[in-house]
């Protein structure tokens, strides 16, 4: 667990990076700082690993005031990720995954052996071990860097803008194989980013920081999107929070009615084929089951030309389907429960 | 041009050996020295302007002004060769102290900032990160340096001592030409040789900035 204890930094010349900051960063979980630039995300990030000293106040890491540690030896046992990856330009993609192992005085042969099982882990084929940064992608580079920051296995990773200098194609690619990692896992992990979509997309918990460094909000992502705690946290979180925070609630409980109820509906063998309309065939785009999320059934409803979600079972036969107005009747009761 | 190498083919060679011995010295001299003063250079960013300031003087004093005043500050004796390598030392740590300056400031901040983020100590940092990054900013100071202090060399015939330059003095006092244009090729060749070593050395210790 990162303890943030009435942290306050003021730099010389006057500005307020942070301000009275207190917050919890629940151990195994991944916590996302998440504002405006100016908000003090970095800087708060910063203090963890004693790259930034704060004013007044404490960082704790599982109960530990860092400030009481050698500057050096806390930091090997910190992951460190940052935008652009910042890799060693003059060493091999291997050599930068094994930097802090060696720092920690493992053998070259050692933290080699391991770091190569790292870069498996990130997703790069052993062919990349001896390429040097330069000759890599971005996405590639940014993988690298994760791999380095977990090389000594540390319990705490830091992570700056990690994944914000990649094309969104990649990012959405690094995002869905990082989460699997984490799951993997269960670092403690902080992490910093101006992007509110990436901060709920990833995050356990996700604070929101406001200029000057004050703290907005902290909690689960899916609190955020409904019960915001201003109106700056509304209007940072975006217009469209009502339907995202639909992605976070199951479809299991959502109303069906017997397939036979949609007349328009083709089956064959039990599995829908096409919605039969006045203007003739149209195509199905898509089906739910009931792992899938309320914001797919809702996204079905609608874009379906009878207002009309399908649900089927692990074979992909038709067992429900949902109507748009039970759909709404149902949104309805459970916002107001 | 043929006879004139065979006969005097030990004059020629001592003074290619002289003329090697005066301008390397003073490059590995002035490399180790030039490393130090690069480095606070940036470890210090007020000094980093000074810094360039006095190396652009020093580096403006016309060479043969240096041979002549040496002898009179450091009490050698007007024909010392030592006199040459102090001129040629502090042309060279005036060409390198910047170069070393300039190379450690084009490390990449990231690099750096990623470097202590991962617990690096100052000078671990430097040793194993900063100075190899800045390394082809390094070498390429010091291929100027070696070939301006190769071609600085023969100034120092006008005093006595000057390697290959003597074979110019020479050729001048004796209306001999042979030994002019042994001079001249002989000087170029070793700069240009000598600047192809260090270009292998480059490619061998930074396979990385070809990448």
């Amino acid at each position: 667990m990162i303890t943030f204890e009435d942290v306050v930094k003021i730099y010389p010349g006057g500005g307020t990076a942070v301000d009275h900051l207190s917050m919890e960063l629940p151990t195994g979980k991944m916590t996302v700082l998440v504002g405006p630039s100016g908000c003090g995300k970095t800087t708060s990030l910063r203090m963890i690993n004693r790259m930034v000293e704060p004013t007044s106040g404490r960082v704790l890491i599982d109960g530990q005031d860092v400030s009481g540690q050698d500057e050096a030896l806390l930091r090997r046992g910190i992951g460190y990720v940052i935008q652009h990856a910042g890799l060693f330009p003059h060493r091999t993609v291997l050599d930068n995954v094994a930097t802090v192992p060696m720092l920690l005085g493992k053998t070259r042969r050692e933290a080699r052996t391991a770091s190569l099982e790292l870069l498996e882990r990130v997703g790069l084929p052993a062919e990349f071990a001896q390429r040097y940064p330069a000759q890599l992608s971005g996405g590639q580079q940014q993988r690298v860097g994760v791999a380095r920051a977990l090389a000594a296995d540390p319990p705490v990773m830091l992570m700056d803008e990690p994944f914000s200098a990649v094309d969104p194609v990649v990012r959405a690619q690094l995002h869905t194989e990082f989460l699997r990692l984490q799951q993997d896992l269960g670092k403690t992990i902080a992490m910093v980013t101006h992007d509110i979509d990436e901060a709920i997309k990833l995050g356990d918990y996700v604070a929101v920081l406001r200029q000057g460094g004050i703290l907005a909000q902290f909690g689960t992502p899916q609190e955020l999107l409904d019960k915001p705690a201003d109106d700056f946290v509304a209007s940072f979180v975006g217009r469209d929070r009502g339907l995202r925070s639909l992605s976070f609630d199951s479809a299991a409980d959502v109303p069906v009615s017997p397939p036979a109820t949609a007349e328009q509906l083709v089956l064959d063998n039990g599995r829908p084929v096409v919605w039969r309309t006045l203007s003739g065939d149209r195509a199905i785009a898509g089906t739910f089951t009931k792992d899938d999320s309320l914001r797919i059934v809702t996204d079905l409803a609608i874009s379906s030309p009878v207002g009309i979600a399908v649900r089927v079972d692990a074979d992909g036969v038709c067992d429900g389907v949902v109507k748009h107005h039970d759909l709404v009747d149902y949104l309805l009761t459970r916002r107001s429960a | 041009m043929i006879q004139y190498l065979q006969n005097n083919s030990d004059t020629v060679l001592a003074a290619l050996r002289q003329h090697l011995y005066l301008a390397l010295v003073p490059v590995l001299l002035g490399f180790v020295i030039a490393l130090p003063i690069g480095y606070l250079g940036v470890r210090f960013e007020w000094l980093y302007h000074p810094l360039v300031n006095v190396c652009g003087v020093l580096y403006s004093i016309p060479s043969l002004a240096l041979f002549v005043f040496l002898p009179v500050v450091l009490g050698t004796k007007i024909l010392s060769p030592l006199n040459i390598v102090v001129a040629l030392t502090i042309y060279t740590v005036a060409l390198l102290a910047r170069t070393v300056a300039d190379g450690l400031r084009s490390v990449d901040k990231l690099v750096n900032e990623a470097a202590t983020a991962m617990g690096y100590r100052r000078t671990r940092r430097l040793i194993d990160v900063e100075l190899p990054v800045a390394l082809p900013v390094i070498l390429a100071g010091l291929r100027v340096a070696t070939v301006a202090n190769i071609s600085l060399v023969s100034v120092g015939a006008l005093i006595g001592i000057g390697g290959l330059g003597q074979l110019f003095t020479r050729g001048f006092q004796l209306f001999y030409v042979e030994p002019i244009i042994v001079g001249i090729v002989l000087s170029v060749l070793l700069a240009a040789v000598a600047d192809l070593v260090i270009v292998l050395i480059q490619r061998a210790v930074t396979p990385w900035a070809r990448a």
